[in-house]
């Protein structure tokens, strides 16, 4: 037999149930179109994960100031700065760590010509750029020099200078922050978004000493509320981090069996963690939708058996005009993949469709790859063929005498 | 008397048993006869007298318990099914009681679909088919589905679709058990112009005399035996 023939015979089944052919083909759409749609979910969760990690720079410590826990109870940490600049040149001068630099953070009005704006405010040294692996776009960096007689200069995030100086040239322009005038001798590269999902080219960076004396006023001068410390390599990580709180530990002058006044966090450890646990989760969210293409399958099956017991007459009568068992089998089993064939065909548009539209509406980031789309028609043929085969093999095996006399 | 030609059918000691319950039940319990080409045979007798199982023995559609049957030379019972279902499609045409048209089918598709278990391009069997239709005089009715049609025209479609293959032979189970009295009429005289005219041999089950009385031999059976095998012509005569 002719296989146009086949196909021809299994549309003209399929298009004489029509209602029966689409809610059967339903459970496909659903089962792929959720296929796509959570693994772009999950790969796109997966890929700003990885972005955020890239961005962060590697081999992290992060040491902040103030015990993580006291007592039992939580404090908020950096309530209190422990951290002195003296404690991070201390680390900086640590055997495996290469390079360290303490960060008082925290908010301040913007202000150029007649526009404000609100960002976050790092005051920081140059090592910190390093430590953060971040570029600059134009202009420089502050020097150690700027840190010691506390200048008033300031390098800008992009989404500042966009919002504060549009297409103008900011170098060399004065911005006023709380007050304070200070000069912007640099632009830092584009970073993108944190793990934490700040957008972390909407920040100002300035000489600690400035931030400390000009905009955030406080009294407790030459302390850091944490510090950022790199590693010399990923093997050294264990034994910086050790080192990092042996002396930390000396300098705050801590007892054995006292609680730090500190705490050191491995960030690339969390940032592990966190990808990992990206992963986990579109692994299950693809567990969960490839389950609902199972589901898919065994609507397939259930409605070729009644189809088969329906049209058992129909069957007798091909047999009785010359229809060999494989013609009966292939009639039965090519229906069985039309239908899940068509179904993926509709689920992937959905499920495409369904990935730009939760990207747009919800701002996730989606990705479709093409390992997706071949996995969804992949497993749906297999859908066809598995669950398809087992009523068509009944088909198949029908007597032609009995299968006449049937109703 | 008929013109005697080579025998089609071939059929010696033919049993068939089936089994029950209650042990096994003797459907035919040994039938020899032969069949020539062109001949025209009626087969008569009650429910449970074994006609339909030996016609569904000579349509390829069972394999017979004990005996030989030779359909045109070759030994139908070491067939596989494969190979009795292609021997069906080429050589034998089946007209039911029930028409047994596939309902959403179209005339046309119906008649056309032998050809497509023959192997035939969809154009090809299209044309044949359409040339059958006419044939039978439903040329211009090709397109209408089964439903759409009177019983009459629902039959003469079967009939179509039984010459589609151009078979050598036409098993006939009760054609007109669903027709009026007029209708059977015209079927059976269709029938035997067929017969006649493109010497196609006809295999009629019946239990009805005057419909029996279209064919040239009738054969009668009881408990599974052949009771009575005469020349129609000759008891008229």
């Amino acid at each position: 037999m002719i296989f146009s023939s086949l196909l021809e015979t299994a549309w003209h089944a399929l298009a004489t149930h029509r209602m029966r052919s689409f809610l059967t083909m339903l459970g496909m759409v659903i089962g792929v179109a959720a296929v796509i749609l959570m693994m772009a979910i999950g790969e796109g969760a997966q890929a700003m994960v990885r972005d955020s990690i890239k961005s962060m720079g590697s081999n992290l410590f992060i040491i902040m100031s103030g015990a993580s826990t006291s007592g039992g109870a939580r404090v908020a940490s950096g309530s209190a700065p422990t951290l002195t600049f003296d404690d991070a040149d201390a680390i900086r001068d640590l055997k495996d760590v290469l390079t360290a630099a303490p960060v008082s953070p925290g908010n301040a009005q913007l202000i150029y010509g007649g526009i404000n704006w609100s960002t976050s405010v790092f005051g920081t040294t140059p090592d910190y750029v390093v430590v953060r692996d971040w570029p600059m776009e134009s202009g420089g960096f502050f020097s150690d020099a700027d840190v010691r007689s506390g200048a008033r200069v300031v390098v800008i995030g992009q989404v500042v200078e966009r919002e504060l100086f549009g297409d103008e040239d900011p170098i060399g322009k004065i911005i006023r922050i709380k007050q304070a005038p200070f000069e912007v001798i640099g632009v830092l590269a584009a970073k993108g978004q944190s793990l934490d999902g700040r957008d972390q080219d909407d920040t100002v960076m300035v000489p600690i000493s400035s931030a400390q004396q000009k905009i955030f006023s406080n009294s407790l001068r030459n302390r850091a509320r944490f510090i950022m410390a790199q590693a010399v390599s990923e093997k050294s990580m264990g034994t910086a981090e050790t080192a990092i709180n042996d002396v930390l530990r000396s300098r705050h002058r801590i007892g054995t069996g006292q609680e730090d006044d500190f705490s050191v966090r491995n960030l690339t450890a969390i940032a592990e963690t966190a990808a990992a646990t990206t992963r986990i989760m579109s692994i299950l969210l693809g567990t969960i939708a490839a389950i609902s293409l199972v589901v898919g399958g065994i609507g397939i099956m259930n409605i070729m058996l009644v189809s088969v017991t329906e049209r058992t007459r129909e069957i007798g009568i091909r047999m009785a005009i010359g229809a060999r068992r494989r013609d009966v089998l292939w009639q039965f089993l090519i229906e069985a993949l039309t239908l899940s064939l068509i179904g993926c065909g509709i689920g992937l548009l959905l499920g495409v469709g369904g990935a730009w539209l939760v990207g747009r509406l919800a701002g996730l980031p989606v990705a479709v790859t093409p390992a997706s789309v071949l996995l969804a028609v992949g497993v749906s043929f297999l859908i066809g063929v598995f669950f398809g085969f087992y009523p068509a093999r009944r088909a198949a095996g029908l007597d032609p005498i009995e299968a006449l006399r049937s109703q | 008397m008929a013109t005697p030609g080579k025998p089609l059918i071939e059929v010696v000691s033919l049993e068939k048993n089936y089994p029950t319950g209650a042990g096994v039940f003797q459907a035919l319990r040994g039938v020899t006869l032969n069949i020539t080409e062109g001949e025209f045979v009626a087969i008569m007798g009650a429910s449970g007298s074994g006609k339909s199982t030996f016609m569904n023995l000579l349509g390829c559609l069972d394999r017979p318990s004990r005996g030989s049957y030779h359909l045109n030379g070759q030994d139908v019972s070491r067939l596989s099914s494969d190979q009795l279902a292609a021997l069906r499609n080429r050589e034998i045409g089946f007209v039911f009681q029930g028409f047994n048209l596939l309902p959403k089918l179209t005339a046309l598709d119906n008649v056309a679909l032998p050809l497509m278990y023959a192997g035939m391009a969809r154009e090809a069997r299209r044309q044949r088919a359409q040339a059958v239709l006419e044939r039978v005089g439903l040329g211009e009715r090709s397109h209408h589905t089964p439903l759409q049609l009177s019983g009459g025209q629902q039959q003469r479609v079967a009939i179509a679709r039984a010459l589609a293959t151009r078979p050598r032979i036409i098993f006939a189970d009760e054609p007109t058990g669903n027709l009026d009295t007029e209708t059977s009429r015209q079927v059976m005289d269709f029938f035997s112009q067929l017969n006649r005219e493109e010497g196609i041999t006809l295999v009629l089950v019946t239990h009805e005399a005057d419909i029996a009385a279209y064919a040239r031999r009738r054969i009668r059976f009881q408990d599974g035996r052949v009771v009575e095998d005469v020349a129609v012509a000759e008891v008229a005569a």
